[in-house]
């Protein structure tokens, strides 16, 4: 089981050579072994969502994955979303919306929200409702998070 | 006066200060805290109910490879019990819970024995071969049963709580009618995306004994973990970083807690512990499941006479920090907004071989309004009126306040400092187009659609005292650092005290730096709960920040050669008032000439809460094939007072809306007769999401500012969740056309087709 293999994940356009165990998800090598700890872990079963990252443009739980299997594949974390000081607008529109309040699930969403939007983004409202149901959040009660989603889809459009 | 150029931020709906490092990845949640050459903890738990712990073998896993030590009770049989925070009663100190089990276990998810290794997955695996030897006793699982021993020592009654007034009997005795029902609320609970986390450090250096991952009552932690060990207040100190969603039970203390900082201490070794999610499930705190068997005797035109109210709490297998905080809040608050001449509770504490309990939202409020208007419901019911008329005959008026309850709770006798119900009650009617909606349900249901329309009113409590400080300084920069001995559990405390500060003070709110949570920059504080911050810290906030700027202006009327009563400050810079010409000074520069003496503490005390109230108006289609319960309609009105930041208190209002949806028609946590819990995944335990939360309508209304405060504020955290399990079973009744229909929550989708098969 200690055995470790030797990989290199590629986060936001940066390489990390690790060497983990093929038991280590991609959750816990993304922040604790590649430094990442903008991906959360909140229930290491796959249900809530907060451990979302990009992973080859698509949306993906980091804590179903084996950092094993995500070698060679372009990793996209939370971290990446920001140009510099400009917010995402993904980002931007959270703010703006008051869509998150303790901020835990919101790396989470944030990465669902644009790995849809990037590859649907003329989602239906009843496809974008049915996709953000995916992800578990505690604080906001959903609705300031679907109107962020939505004011970031059209302003990701333009 | 001339007319000020202060900018206003009091009231504004402005962006959080907060959000940029949420957004970013840059937040710093217990998990991220890592320190050089630490182990990880692992607890190993109790797979039985109820036993005698007659043997563990740690020695496989000591023998692995990275494992450094596996503790027992024998290792911290020192440490006392976990001691109470509110509410504590002598008769209930034989039951709090030490930090491993010594002889019995009483629950599944106890803490047996804790494993430390170099990293958690070898601390996981070693934990899996640690073999208890436990001889299973039969478990008690209902609160309801009699009571009797609960081992050979105790019973599982620990306690009975009573409160009331008035003659009771002489009321039942001069009734028109008597309405009696039981009445069930589920076992769930706050369950934050953030797991529990806790890391222990030994700085040897400074002889300081470090917590990380502290949340709630930091302060508190530390005095009362620090008498534990061993440690003063000079060297054991607890940091807060960003807290993942709190709602009660994040934050108390708990085993895990205390065993991380022994073991730092002893290992001089930093200790890292992450809850799992199967672990959060089944040992942090529960909260909520209560029986009621309620009874009011009532007159001929539906006015309640007297409430007698008899009720069984089930506390789990232990009494944690809150004690008796939820069966004493919900016997004393369950009057709400109405006019009961005689009351009486009878609140039985009982223990049973389930997780322990503590606080969740709106604790003892969420279980007793649920009682209280569904009480009010079979009242229409009973005397042939509806359910708002019911109401309206038995509001406490506008002219009664301020209304002396004659009862107590958390120490303070309940004094409703003000409000207007009945107005509240017409303007959240007004909002849900009630006279519309009822004929549109009528038309509705006579074409086959089960729909129908609840209402609920509450009166919350919020702005427990008796205290907080807050220390306000400029810095050099002219940026001004608050810091106060509250914490943050993600609610927007930041930008609220910022908002308060930056106002009072004459400075942009952006430039307020909120210092919370970290107990070696303020000597004292209480921390976030009961919705007390903006009501207590928004307070001392307002008085630090006007000494502030007495104390500058004075300083500045020396340099710029003025009378203090001539200056204002106005974005930072201190001016001379109503634009007469003249020198003007930067805050920053002041700073500078003045380094370390622009700064001002205050206090504020209160010895009674303030109490907010609210009206929820829900409309609900019901699937009798599914048991599916659609919420088509759903209002929320809430006299906070005065909304410091209205944005934030619609997204208090929305996320505890959320919550209280959860507790009515999903979560629950369930136990099989052997007492092994049934609800340790997200699979089972069941949260609502984006598709089962409706969009809401929020009218918050300032028509009865607290008169205990200067701002008029009322805390905002808890009437979002409060009456959501009785607006919603008023509001299925109707649906089903058959009062009474909903006794129990959660009203699940097993539940509700079993009853419209009835």
């Amino acid at each position: 089981m200690t055995d470790k293999a030797t990989i290199t994940l590629t986060i936001n356009g940066k390489d990390y050579a690790i060497a983990v165990e093929p038991r280590r998800t991609l959750a816990d090598a993304i922040r604790e072994d590649c430094g990442q700890t903008g991906t959360h872990i909140g229930c290491e079963h796959g249900v809530c969502g907060a451990c979302t990252v990009i992973v080859d443009d698509a949306p993906v739980r980091s804590c179903l994955m084996f950092a094993v299997q995500a070698e060679g594949k372009n990793i996209r974390t939370v971290e990446g979303l920001a140009n510099g000081d400009t917010l995402h607008p993904m980002q931007q529109a959270f703010m703006d919306n008051h869509g998150l309040q303790c901020g835990f699930c919101t790396p989470g969403f944030l990465m669902l929200a644009v790995g849809v939007l990037e590859r649907e983004p003329n989602i239906s409202d009843e496809d974008l409702i049915d996709v953000l149901s995916s992800n578990l959040c505690r604080c906001t009660g959903y609705q300031n998070i679907i109107k962020s989603v939505r004011a970031a889809a059209q302003e990701m459009r333009k | 006066m001339a007319e000020s150029k202060q900018k206003k931020f009091i009231g504004r709906s402005v962006p959080r200060l907060e959000d940029r490092p949420l957004l970013t990845g840059r937040g710093r949640f217990a998990a991220d805290v890592n320190f050089p050459g630490q182990w990880a903890m692992r607890v190993v738990r109790s797979p039985i109910a109820h036993g005698r712990l007659n043997g563990i073998d740690a020695s496989v896993a000591l023998a692995m490879p990275g494992v450094h030590a596996v503790w027992t009770f024998a290792d911290v049989a020192h440490i006392p019990p976990i001691p109470f925070r509110l509410t504590g009663l002598k008769a209930l100190e034989p039951y709090q819970q030490r930090v491993l089990a010594s002889d019995t276990v009483r629950y599944v998810g106890e803490p047996v024995a804790v494993v430390f290794a170099d990293n958690a997955y070898l601390a996981e695996d070693a934990a899996e071969i640690v073999e208890l030897d436990i001889e299973p006793l039969a478990p008690v699982m209902n609160a309801t049963d009699a009571p009797g021993p609960f081992d050979t020592m105790q019973s599982t009654e620990p306690d009975i709580i009573r409160k009331g007034y008035g003659d009771v009997d002489a009321a039942f005795k001069a009734a028109d009618f008597v309405v009696t029902l039981e009445l069930s609320v589920g076992r769930h609970s706050g369950v934050p995306l953030e797991t529990r986390g806790a890391i222990g450090y030994y700085n040897e250096a400074l002889d300081r004994l470090e917590m990380h991952g502290a949340a709630k009552v930091p302060h508190w932690n530390r005095d009362t973990m620090g008498r534990m060990l061993g440690r003063s207040r000079d060297n054991f100190q607890l940091f807060e970083g960003h807290v993942g969603g709190g709602f009660g039970i994040r934050g108390e203390i708990y085993p895990e807690d205390v065993i991380v900082c022994a073991a730092a201490l002893h290992f001089r070794k930093p200790i890292k512990w992450i809850e799992d999610r199967r672990e959060h499930l089944i040992s942090a705190n529960h909260s909520r499941q209560q029986t009621h068997r309620v009874r009011a005797a009532i007159d001929a035109e539906g006015r309640i006479l007297a409430i007698d109210n008899e009720f069984f709490h089930d506390n789990g297998a232990y009494m944690r920090t809150h004690a008796a905080t939820v069966p004493d809040l919900a016997a004393a608050m369950l009057p709400g907004p109405y006019r009961i001449p005689a009351y009486r509770a009878t609140a039985h504490l009982r223990l049973t071989n389930k997780t322990p309990c503590g606080t969740y939202r709106a604790p003892g409020r969420y279980e007793s309004t649920f009682v209280r208007e569904r009480l009010l419901d079979a009242i229409a019911a009973n005397v042939g009126i509806d359910k708002v008329e019911v109401r309206k005959r038995n509001l406490l008026s506008k002219s009664a306040m301020p209304y002396t309850l004659g009862l107590e709770t958390l120490g303070t006798h309940i004094v409703y400092d003000s409000g207007d119900y009945g107005l509240l009650l017409d303007k959240a009617l007004e909002r849900a187009g009630w006279p519309k909606l009822q004929k549109d349900m009528a038309k509705r249901r006579a074409n086959g659609e089960m729909v129908g329309a609840g209402v609920a009113m509450f009166v919350e409590k919020s702005g427990l005292g008796p205290f907080d400080d807050v220390r306000v300084e400029v810095k050099n920069d002219g940026n001004i650092e608050l810091i106060t001995g509250a914490a943050s559990v993600g609610q927007g405390i930041e930008t609220a005290m910022a908002q308060i500060c930056a106002e009072t003070l004459g400075v942009d709110y952006t430039s307020v730096n909120v210092i919370h949570g970290q107990t070696d920059r303020i000597g004292r504080g209480l921390g976030a709960f009961a919705s007390r911050v903006t009501v207590m810290t928004g307070e001392a906030t307002k008085r630090a920040s006007t000494r502030l700027r007495t104390h500058v202006l004075k300083l500045a009327a020396e340099l710029m050669q003025a009378d203090a009563g001539e200056l204002d400050i106005v974005d930072g810079e201190i001016v001379h008032i109503g634009g007469v010409p003249g020198p003007s000074m930067k805050l920053a520069d002041l700073a500078k000439a003045r380094p370390g003496e622009l700064i001002a503490e205050d206090t504020f005390e209160s010895t009674h809460m303030v109490y907010p109230y609210g009206v929820h108006v829900a409309a609900v289609r019901v699937d009798a094939e599914t048991g599916g319960i659609t919420i088509e309609k759903y209002v929320m009105a809430y006299d906070v007072g005065k909304a410091v930041n209205p944005m934030l208190v619609e997204g208090q209002i929305a996320g505890g809306l959320a919550q209280g949806i959860g507790g009515a028609l999903f979560e629950e946590f369930l136990y099989d007769e052997s007492g092994e819990p049934l609800s340790v995944t997200f699979a089972d335990y069941l949260m609502p999401t984006a598709h089962e939360v409706p969009e809401s309508s929020i009218l918050i209304t300032e028509d009865a500012p607290s008169p205990l405060n200067s701002l008029g504020l009322k805390g905002a955290g808890e009437g979002g969740t409060t009456p959501v399990g009785a607006v919603l079973a008023s509001a299925i009744d109707d649906a089903l056309q058959r009062p009474g229909a909903i006794l129990t929550l959660p009203v699940t989708p097993q539940r509700l087709r079993a009853i419209c098969k009835k």
